[in-house]
């Protein structure tokens, strides 16, 4: 159960190899973040998902159906989909934005509208906020918004596309600590996106690095990744070397205090 | 379709060549006019457009008058001025001038305006005058959509010179009101024909000329 | 003003007959030039061919496509119906490319997060493009609506009515009144009718203008 990329690769008609021979396994409830550089397929993999990007080699399963063989549109109604900044309708108010799925698969509007506000209100927003359009919104609302449209058909999939790589760091914390307390509650399958590998690292059960032209570099949890970078690439990608992952502990009145490799105190030990 | 093949006949026709009312001189007058009518109003848009490019001042004004000039139906400025000035040149001519006016001016104030901000601020900061500035990095860079206004106007010029016929023996739109009022659709159709030929190449020419304007970015390779 | 009170009855029967030449060759003109430019959004290749037609035709002058199109279609000269096809053609060679763009304005992360949301290709098209490419086609027919009603003047050159009608008349018996009431009451209808479609425009697009107010965080 779950999802299961089946050696897939995409090469595109000018000859561009996004991803080859790429494998992996998502169980059911878990996350899974694929990061990389741009250029690393990542997008392509997720994207296979709900055929916005065919393979043309290899097959996807969910739940052991190849998505192949399912209806396209059928098929993404229904999986969640949070895409990256600037992608809720700018025509449709807040409440419309977060029905779109249910409204498209025959709820009638107002019921749709009415379970709506009580989703901006589970991910943390004024239902109030619902008549407005999304350009009176700022960034992190937006994102919010959008987790909201992705959870509103109940999917057991959801796609998130660097949902939360256009807002400033503290929001994005703020984003991130909102979506894991979902997930803690609603136990999705998700296939996240990102470049940053904080991101990953944070939101990730399981981590894939990507490399250019879909290569993997290294899969594992954060903790092998970061006990153990496979390689030099990887290494560098997590930064193991950067100040802040090197972090050492110093003694100060008794107590331990964790310290980064340029002596800044980031906390204190405890136990 | 055999009136095609008889306008086309009519056209090739020796006999409608050569002399005052011939082809060949109706094409000529056309043409006279049309440069004519551009020419004098380019003469008076351009260094306003210009300016008002530049300083940033009046921008709604030629807004509004690109917009108001176009509601303005030709033939109704064309018979008032016929009324007022007679059955000369000088009516139609005017009339032309009045509508070039406009696209003339919309286009060198849009050409001013398409070109780089960054680009010029930093000319300003490397010490340019704001002549320097204008000549030397402002109208180069549009170029293209100054020519593209002479380009509009110059079209809106032919198309009108044709209906400069109804009140002045003027161009190749003659031949349409001389068929007109005998009946003779031929000729009213062989006039249709030139004019739109003449049209057509006269257009082609003016965007050969827009696309030679276009600035051209050279890419430093890094 | 003696003049148009002579002559009321006269002057708004051939208004009338003048929105009833400009308002269809208004409405086809869209129509076509939507689905011309549609075409051309999506096989741009074709769309190269299709947009450059389009403003070769613009550059032919609208009184001799007047007098081309009876022969091309065996209609009267007279009727109103070549006029309407004439302006038609021509609304349309100078729309199709404004549409063109209006599709090419519609935001791609929208689209896809639509597409990827399971829009069918159908409800992409009207729920999602069409909408958004509102306010870049409103200028566009803003700019035909206007240059429209003006052109149908020249209709009363062949002898198709409308108020182009007071222009000849007022030329051929020297009443400069007429012509100014014809020249007026021409421009008149293409305020109008310009004020009527920035109205509706206000109306299909609530989401914009609204965007400046209240934002919090």
């Amino acid at each position: 159960m779950g999802i299961e990329f089946r050696d897939v690769g995409k090469t595109y008609p000018d000859g561009t190899v996004a991803v080859t021979g790429f494998s992996c396994t998502v169980p059911s409830h878990r996350t899974l973040a694929l990061v990389g550089t741009s250029g690393s397929g990542k997008t392509t993999l997720m994207r296979m998902v709900n055929r916005m990007v065919e393979p043309t080699t290899g097959s996807v399963l969910i739940d052991d159906r190849d998505v192949l063989g399912l209806d396209k549109v059928e098929l993404r109604r229904s999986i969640g989909y949070v895409p990256q900044a600037g992608g809720l309708l700018p025509h449709r108010r807040v409440v419309d934005n977060v029905a779109t799925v249910p409204v498209l698969t025959g709820t009638p509007k107002r019921a749709a509208r009415e379970a709506a506000r009580g989703l901006l209100e589970l991910v943390g927003l004024d239902p109030a906020l619902g008549s407005r359009y999304p350009a009176q919104l700022s960034g992190g609302q937006q994102q919010r918004v959008a987790v909201a449209r992705a959870l509103a058909a109940d999917p057991n999939v959801l796609l998130m596309d660097e949902p939360f790589g256009a807002v400033d760091p503290i929001v994005r914390r703020g984003l991130q600590d909102q979506l894991l307390q979902l997930q803690a509650e609603l136990g999705k399958t998700i296939v996240l996106v990102t470049h940053d590998i904080d991101e990953a690292f944070r939101l990730g059960d399981e981590v894939v690095v990507l490399k250019t032209g879909g290569i993997v570099a290294q899969t594992g949890t954060p903790q092998q990744i970061m006990a153990d970078p496979a390689d030099d690439f990887v290494r560098d990608f997590i930064g193991s070397d950067r100040a802040e992952r090197s972090l050492r502990t110093v003694a100060v009145d008794g107590r331990s205090l964790v310290v980064d490799g340029d002596g800044r105190p980031v906390g204190v030990l405890e136990g | 379709m055999t009136l095609f093949g008889d306008a086309l006949a009519w056209i090739t026709d020796g006999a409608h060549w050569g002399g005052a009312g011939g082809i060949d001189h109706r094409i000529l007058q056309h043409l006279l006019v049309t440069f004519a009518a551009v020419a004098l109003a380019a003469l008076l848009a351009l260094p306003l457009g210009l300016l008002i490019g530049h300083t940033g001042r009046g921008r709604l004004v030629v807004v509004a008058l690109a917009g108001a000039v176009r509601a303005v139906p030709t033939l109704g400025l064309l018979t008032l001025l016929g009324l007022a000035l007679g059955i000369g040149i000088e009516a139609p001519l005017l009339a032309l001038v009045a509508l070039a006016f406009p696209s003339l001016l919309a286009g060198a104030y849009a050409g001013i305006e398409a070109a780089d901000r960054g680009a010029v601020d930093a000319a300003r900061a490397l010490g340019m005058s704001e002549w320097q500035l204008l000549t030397r990095v402002e109208v180069p860079l549009g170029a293209d959509v100054i020519v593209g206004g002479i380009r509009a106007a110059t079209l809106q010029v032919v198309a009108t010179a044709t209906l400069a016929a109804y009140i002045s023996d003027t161009g190749l739109g003659r031949y349409l009101f001389a068929g007109l009022k005998s009946r003779d659709y031929v000729q009213m159709l062989a006039g249709a024909l030139l004019v739109a030929a003449l049209a057509l190449l006269l257009d082609l020419t003016m965007a050969a000329l827009q696309r030679a304007s276009r600035p051209t970015t050279r890419k430093v390779p890094a | 003003m003696t003049w148009v009170q002579a002559n009321r009855d006269y002057v708004l029967d051939m208004l009338l007959q003048h929105v009833r030449l400009s308002v269809p060759a208004i409405l086809i003109s869209v129509l076509v030039a939507v689905l011309l430019g549609r075409i051309a959004w999506r096989w741009p290749r074709a769309g190269t061919v299709v947009l450059g037609t389009a403003s070769l035709l613009y550059s032919v002058p609208a009184l001799p496509l007047l007098i081309v199109i009876p022969v091309l279609l065996g209609i009267p000269l007279r009727s109103g119906l070549t006029l309407v096809v004439a302006l038609a053609v021509y609304g349309t060679a100078l729309l199709a490319g404004t549409a063109a763009d209006a599709f090419r304005s519609v935001d791609e992360r929208v689209r896809e997060a639509a597409e990827a949301m399971g829009y069918s290709r159908a409800g992409l098209f009207w729920r999602v493009d069409l909408p958004l490419a509102v306010p870049v086609l409103l200028s566009g027919v803003r700019v035909i609506t206007v240059s429209t009603v003006s052109l149908v003047t020249i209709g009363a050159l062949v002898g198709i009515p409308s108020l182009g009608n007071l222009l000849t008349d007022g030329f051929q018996r020297d009443i400069r009144a007429e012509i100014v009431t014809g020249v007026v009451a021409t421009m008149l209808l293409a305020v109008a009718l310009d004020g009527l479609l920035v109205a509706t425009g206000r109306l299909v697009t609530p989401w914009r203008g609204n965007v400046a107010t209240g934002v919090t965080t």
